[in-house]
């Protein structure tokens, strides 16, 4: 077989093999135990009162401004992981590329801090 | 047909057997995490904790799980069903996977491929999906709020994880796991890398959801965070992908930082036991800090923890990567 795949091939079967086991045993218990479902218990549940609306309603933008700073972040993460690994050959010149990119990174790190983008109140 | 037995059907078989060789250990594992938990927590509060069924309570995990067994799936009627379903199958499957790459000692890896870390670090990303799927399929309002604020708290802890990962593979310059431990064979980058570890420990701790960052099921205001609709096999599920993430991170805190399957010093009474062994001890003592600081600690606050990852986790290893590569450099004791 090619090497990729005998690499590849224990984890693809790993995958099928969990999803599997999940699926069996949210089968296994639906089937096993007695449904008896009525208009209360499938209601959504709201502490004692009846949803008075849907719950998909707006939320804080904070969360979108999160989840744009993570994006920014683990994207330096991911520059780094091939960077880190082969330092040793690529020397001073791949160090100092490196520190340049992050020292642009930090100006704007140091920027939405200073904006505020990063405090919850 | 010869051809298709050696070629595929044994290789298959033999594969097979060594995820059932993982998976197995790894459930009973997760059962006597959650009987642990309780006892270690009883004794903290002096109290006896589960002893009623079986022999000092041994048997209270498969109790549970009975019971959640025959428990009815109730299925929410503004779900949607798919998603609803899929979401529990997805973390626990990925919490599964994940151990695909794991080494529990020399040479004892389903697939030892050489981007493991990379790997887990992926793996462990996708778990947010699993946590935003149930949030917005259960149409609730405090699933979908836990969900959020569980959403937001993982990817940021995430990007200080990342950079701790960087200073660990500045130091061994390979990405696969069995390299990464046997380049501790000197020194467990526990030590020398004494402050990553503690913020490691520190971001696993929020990554897992786990107290003193279980925001999302902050129980006296979102009840339980994103699987209140959630009953029999499908909350058995949320609840198994969640112990055994834990045991994973464990073990990848004990390879990273505490030189994996190898024994502390290496000379005589040490190097007698099999590397597993060391392995399942690390992984235990980790786990144990986990419930010991569950019962230690009260909860953060949303915003202080949202503070604590980004204004401190984040500039803070962003120097220690800085501080270590250039060290690494002005030294050559880079890797080749």
């Amino acid at each position: 077989m090619n090497p990729l795949l005998v690499e590849y091939l224990p984890i693809l079967i790993f995958i099928g093999i969990a999803l599997g086991l999940g699926l069996v045993m949210v089968i296994g218990s639906y089937v096993v135990a007695r449904q008896r479902p009525d208009s209360e218990k499938v209601s959504a549940y709201e502490c004692g009162f009846e949803a008075f609306d849907d719950a998909r309603s707006r939320f804080d933008v904070r969360f979108y401004l999160v989840a744009i700073l993570f994006i920014i972040f683990d994207l330096e993460v991911a520059f780094l992981f091939p960077w880190a690994v082969s330092l040793g050959e690529i020397g001073m010149f791949g160090f100092w590329s490196m520190m340049v990119f992050l020292g642009l990174l930090t100006v704007g790190f140091i920027y939405e801090w200073k904006k505020g983008a990063l405090e919850w109140e | 047909m010869t051809d298709f037995w050696s070629g595929y059907a044994w290789p298959f078989a033999i594969i097979v057997a060594q995820i059932m060789a993982i998976v197995v250990p790894l459930l009973v594992a997760v059962a006597y995490l959650t009987y642990a938990e309780r006892k270690v927590i009883a004794a903290i509060q002096l109290r006896k904790g589960p002893n009623v069924v079986g022999p000092f309570g041994l048997l209270q995990p498969f109790a549970d799980g009975l019971k959640l067994l025959f428990k009815e799936t109730i299925l929410p009627a503004g779900a949607n069903r798919i998603v609803f379903l899929a979401a529990p199958i997805l973390t626990f499957a990925l919490a599964m996977v994940a151990w695909a790459v794991i080494p529990v000692a020399e040479g004892w890896v389903i697939a030892d491929i050489n981007v493991g870390i990379l790997f887990l670090f992926a793996i462990s990303s996708l778990g947010v999906y699993g946590v935003i799927m149930a949030g917005w399929a259960s149409n609730s309002k405090y699933p979908f709020l836990g969900a959020l604020r569980s959403a937001a708290q993982m990817v940021s802890y995430e990007v200080s994880m990342g950079f701790v990962i960087i200073t660990v593979l500045l130091c061994v310059g390979s990405l696969r796991l069995t390299d990464i431990v046997l380049a501790q064979q000197t020194v467990w980058f526990a030590i020398p890398l004494l402050p990553m570890f503690v913020i490691f420990f520190v971001s696993v701790l929020a990554e897992t959801n786990r107290a003193p960052f279980d925001l999302p099921e902050g129980e006296s205001e979102l009840v339980a965070g994103y699987f209140v609709e959630y009953s029999a096999m499908s909350f058995a599920l949320f609840f198994l992908g969640e112990y055994a993430n834990m045991i994973l991170m464990s073990a990848i805190t004990t390879i990273l930082f505490l030189g994996g399957w190898l024994p502390p010093l290496d000379i005589v009474p040490f190097n007698w036991l099999p590397g597993i062994v060391w392995f399942a001890l690390k992984v235990a003592l980790v786990l144990f800090c986990f419930l010991w600081v569950r019962a230690t600690f009260p909860r953060y606050r949303y915003d202080q923890l949202m503070r604590l990852g980004w204004k401190v986790f984040l500039p803070f290893t962003l120097v220690w990567v800085v501080l270590t590569a250039g060290v690494l450099v002005t030294f050559d004791w880079l890797p080749q």
